[in-house]
Parts: structure tokens; sequence; C-alpha cells
């Protein structure tokens, strides 16, 4: 049995070969820039428009949504990242109802590239946003003690990025698998219902843990007024400018 | 009863025991988080989305516990690197 679509070999010439994973991933690739250059070649700002540029609008003004309500104040500056991520997991999950399709984020290699970027992207993010220096200090946050703690626990998160996605993707082929074998009729159907439901899922929480490890990374730790720092105060405290 | 059976035998009882035992924490943690979400949503509708939110992340990182264990059972039973190298090894002789 396949445990994964790295398995499947399409073409081979010595140590290269061309396997599920990669074809599928420059299939999902290609879909998915040559579809937003056909949507995006002619837009209109007027209330006529396509209805392929009011999906992309939905999808972009809520994954915009979803980074602020994170707590990143300006999503435009994050969502060529996250809303990647977010489009290509989730396009690659939704094209299971696509008969010979294996999703290329049900292999480990996919899934731990995705992790990579993303651990590469949180130091990224927090230098730019408070330089080197300040980046460095979040390390050491309450004492020096901690520093191996916070090191292990920036690994540790994306090997579960990594995994969590991976075996997600991996068991509802397995399980859609091991169905037909024994009950071929109804009920895969069902549960290959319930694998894009967990495949929406999956994606949006990869998205918004990137999103919340960014937060975290790109918060300011030494500007805090307050000497109770609840989150009730604060909360109130940055929500009465909006109202005055 | 020759090596290989040995390891037939310890790969798939323990399989059967991580996906087993594993699953139980997962469950209850998942069980008792989702409870309190809808206690909280009750009370609080106004921050639906924010409770739905923390909800989903907290519940993906308490089920990555459970897949943890399903990768672990899976690569037992379907990639066994021990398995792997004692074919490898009879092959050889």
């Amino acid at each position: 049995m396949r445990l994964s679509p790295d398995e499947m070999i399409f073409w081979q010439y010595g140590v290269i070969r061309l396997n599920g994973t990669i074809l599928f991933t420059w299939g999902l690739m290609l879909m998915l820039a040559v579809g937003a250059k056909l949507v995006t070649r002619k837009l209109s700002t007027d209330l006529k428009r396509s209805r392929w540029q009011n999906l992309l609008e939905i999808v972009v003004t809520g994954i915009e949504k979803q980074i602020e309500d994170v707590g990143l104040s300006h999503p435009e500056k994050y969502i060529g990242f996250l809303g990647t991520l977010f489009l290509f997991v989730a396009t690659a999950s939704l094209c299971t109802v696509i008969p010979g399709y294996e999703p290329p984020t049900g292999s480990l290699s996919t899934t731990v590239a995705l992790a990579l970027c993303v651990l590469v992207a949180v130091p990224l993010f927090g230098i730019e946003e408070q330089g080197l220096t300040g980046y460095l200090r979040s390390y050491v946050e309450p004492t020096v003690i901690m520093l191996p703690f916070n090191i292990i626990s920036e690994l540790s998160r994306t090997l579960a990025l990594a995994v969590r996605l991976f075996g997600n993707m991996m068991s509802g082929t397995m399980i859609l698998a091991i169905l037909l074998t024994i009950t071929p009729f109804i009920f895969p159907i069902a549960m290959s219902t319930l694998g894009l439901l967990t495949g929406m899922v999956q994606s949006y929480i990869f998205s918004i843990l990137a999103a919340v490890y960014i937060a975290a990374a790109t918060r300011d730790h030494k500007s805090k007024p307050e000497p109770d720092a609840t989150p009730e105060s604060t909360n109130n405290d940055s929500k009465r400018p909006t109202h005055g | 009863m020759d090596n290989i059976t040995l390891i037939a035998i310890a790969s798939i009882v323990t399989a059967g025991l991580t996906i087993a035992l594993g699953s139980i924490g997962p469950a209850l943690g998942e069980g008792r988080a989702v409870a309190i979400a809808l206690r909280s949503l009750a009370q609080q509708p106004d921050s639906a989305t924010t409770i739905t939110r923390t909800l989903f992340v907290g519940l993906a990182m308490i089920e990555s516990i459970a897949i943890y264990c399903f990768v672990v059972s899976m690569i037992l039973i379907f990639a066994n690197p021990f398995w792997g190298h004692a074919i490898t090894q009879a092959a050889g002789k």
C-alpha cells in the first residue's frame, strides 16, 4: 500500500525522478497562477464585475480579516505569504474530488517544505518589524534561562506543523483506500466528504498558526506602558480611541 | 520464531497499542475543550468569532498528539525500518 504520492513514479532518468508529489504540485501551481492571471486580467472598480472577481475579492478580504483578527495590524504585508499558504493547502485538499488525484500535502516532503518556509519567514518578519536586536531579545524574554526552551519550541512547532498536516492528509487517503476494500460503494463517499472538511480546517489551521507565530515574533515587547497588563484592560484601552 | 516474525509481532502489537492508548488523552482533552467553548459561546454570543477561532486552533494543537500516534503506527505497519532491515539481511544471506 502506498503511504504517500511520493511512490507514484511517472518518469525517471538516473537519480532524477518525477513522482506524484512533484507533478501534482506543479499542476496546482499552474492552476492557481493561471487562474489568478486570467481573473485579474480585466478588473473593474464599478459595481458591474465578473463573478470570478467577486470570488477572489471574497477570498482576499476574508483572509485579510482573519489575519487582522489574529493581531497583525497590517494584513496587506503578510497576505502574500499567509494567503499563498492557505490557498495552496486548501486547493490541494479540495482537488481530491478529481479522480486519480492525490493531495501533494499527503507527502511529508511537501509539508516539511511548507513548515520550513514558516520557520524562515517568522524571524524575517520579526527582524523587519522590531530590528535584529529587538527580535533576538524576544528569545531571552522572561529570563536568560528560557533561551534553550524558546529555541526548542521554535523547532518543535515547525515539526508539529509539518507532521499535523501530513498526518491529516495521509490519514484521509489511507482511510479511503482501506474502506474501498471493505465497503466499496457508499461509505467511502461519506468519508471523502469528511476529508474535504478536514482539508479545509487543516489549511485554515496551518495558515492561522503561521499568522499566530508571526504575530508573536512581530509584537513589540517594550511598548507596554500599563503597569497592569491584564487582557481586558489593554483591550479596553486600545478600543477607546476608536470610539472617541 | 525467527527474527522477522518477532519484528512483525512487535510492530503490529505496538501499532495497535500506540493508536489505542494515544487516542484516549486527546479525546478527553478535545471533549473538554469543546464543552467549555460551547458553554462560553452560550454565555457570550458576541465574541463567537474569537471563541471559535481559538477553539479551532486549540483543537488542532490537541489533535496533533493523536495524529503523531497515528503517524507512528502507520510507519510501524507500512514503512517499518526494522522490518526492511531484516528483509534485506535475509535476502543478503
